[in-house]
């Protein structure tokens, strides 16, 4: 990391830790976490209800907050564009700034509650470790995929209505997507097709993982069963996890790109 | 006289709008140039462009003979204060300064001139989102002339500025042109630019209509003052 990127991640991640969004986003997942733990049958329940509600909030909030982030830094932005630094350290900076105090209050405000459990269940840690690693994977992927529409769209009500739009398709119809898919082609041999679709939403590929590690098929939706016939045991794990570097990677790429190339 | 800053030829379009259509002007070394025109005439554009915010369409900028293009070291001699803007509220300015300080790899010679300049001094370490709107202006003045900066780019710099703020950032910007600087401002209070101007662009519609200086702008349009003669400039083009 260069230093002009390590200024401006630290000048934006400061912004971030006194902000009141930030503490809210880290508030919920403590309170969620903390009743799943105390309520739920037994701390495998907490944990599969846990990656479910996370796996949806985690891609929201993400979305939101970041293309709220990059329309309301805009002004920021171009007084650093107008100094003598490469564009392309500039959107490391400022991704990372926002990125990383994300992830740490997601960590945080899931670790902290099952930290204080003394990490529950021992035969759990591999799920709740996976949980933990998925959700900042999510984190970091969703909120490029919110630089690259907050960066591609100029008006800032449409770019937050397809953000929104983007959770929707991945969060919530995704599942309803590939049954339909299921359905329409239920005589043909659509195993491979079906595994191209998981790897298209990193949502679902980070909840399969997740729950692959608690043995629970019968718990996920379609996709996810799947998935777990196709990938269960180490090589799963390896798949899923190349296929979440990849979400994470090129949207930063892609971000990148239309960054150095676009007009503000 | 030798120029600091030329414009040649530039076209710019956004879609099919065209926003700037063959701006050809230069801006002598040690000098002020107001760029004037209606709201939506390109001046903000024609600014960015220079800045490297965004690039032309078509035709070239230079900046001390050279071509302004992919690189962006020629931004180090460069200030730019933009119209109110909107900075990070959770930061002080002296969080700010440091940002600055930090992209750009060393300190300033002058750092602390420049904020008791300005008077930021009891606001050092107080978050933006407390300050006034004058205050933040004020802080936006001290990060654009942070550096010294051989050339100032001022985009309607006094709005929101109190008299003496007002007053204070006008004498630097005449103070800095006395030592050499080029200053390219934008702003529509008329009086304003012609304390500070050696010469005006009149931008309407993307195309220029007048360079030269305020003297014979009012002598060529038999105006009394920059404001008539900038009026009459643009009952001429609406004609």
């Amino acid at each position: 990391m260069n230093a002009v990127v390590g200024t401006l991640a630290r000048t934006q991640a400061r912004d971030a830790l006194r902000s009141r969004w930030l503490f809210v986003y880290t508030a919920f997942f403590v309170v969620l976490s903390e009743a799943l733990l105390r309520f739920s049958a037994g701390d495998a329940n907490a944990v599969v209800s846990l990656a479910t509600v996370t796996f949806t909030v985690v891609p929201l909030g993400a979305l939101v907050l970041s293309t709220a982030y990059v329309y309301n830094a805009r002004e920021f932005t171009e007084l650093l564009l107008a100094q003598p630094v490469r564009r392309s350290s500039i959107y490391a900076g400022l991704y990372l700034g926002l990125a990383l105090p994300l992830t740490a209050g997601f960590l945080a405000g899931v670790g902290v509650p099952l930290l204080a459990r003394g990490g529950g269940d021992p035969a759990l840690r591999g799920a709740v470790v996976t949980l933990l690693a998925v959700g900042a994977a999510l984190t970091l992927a969703f909120t490029a995929v919110a630089f690259l529409i907050a960066l591609s769209v100029e008006d800032r009500l449409r770019g937050l209505g397809i953000a929104l739009g983007v959770w929707l398709l991945t969060a919530v119809a995704y599942d309803g997507i590939v049954l339909a898919a299921v359905a329409i082609f239920s005589d043909r041999p659509i195993e491979r097709p079906l595994l191209a679709l998981m790897f298209a939403n990193p949502a679902d590929l980070g909840r399969v993982l997740v729950l692959l590690q608690l043995d629970v098929a019968a718990l996920m939706g379609y996709t996810g069963a799947v998935f777990a016939r196709f990938f269960s045991g180490a090589f799963g794990a390896i798949a899923g996890a190349g296929g979440l570097l990849f979400w994470i990677a090129a949207p930063i790429t892609a971000g990148t790109m239309q960054f150095r190339r676009k007009d503000f | 006289m030798t120029s600091t800053i030329a414009f040649r030829e530039i076209t710019k379009r956004f879609g099919r709008t065209d926003v700037l259509c063959g701006v050809d002007f230069s801006i002598a070394s040690g000098s002020v140039m107001g760029l004037i025109g209606p709201n939506g005439a390109g001046k903000t554009t024609l600014l960015k462009l220079l800045l490297g915010l965004a690039q032309p369409t078509s035709g070239e900028i230079l900046v001390h003979g050279e071509r302004v293009a992919q690189h962006e070291s020629y931004r180090a001699r460069i200030g730019y204060m933009p119209q109110i803007t909107r900075l990070p509220e959770n930061l002080t300015p002296a969080e700010l300064l440091a940002v600055i300080r930090g992209v750009r790899g060393h300190s300033p010679s002058v750092d602390h001139e420049i904020i008791e300049r300005f008077r930021l001094g009891d606001y050092i370490d107080t978050p933006l989102k407390i300050l006034s709107g004058g205050t933040r202006q004020r802080v936006n003045a001290a990060l654009a002339l942070y550096y010294r900066p051989s050339i100032l780019v001022l985009d309607e710099p006094t709005a929101g500025l109190d008299a003496l703020s007002s007053t204070t950032l006008k004498d630097t910007i005449r103070a800095r042109r006395d030592e050499g600087a080029t200053v390219l401002v934008t702003s529509h209070i008329m009086t304003e630019l012609e304390e500070l101007c050696d010469e005006v662009a009149f931008l309407v519609d993307g195309r220029i209509g007048y360079v030269g200086s305020i003297d014979e702008l009012t002598e060529r349009t038999r105006q009394s003052n920059l404001e008539r003669a900038i009026a009459s400039l643009m009952i001429r083009e609406v004609a």
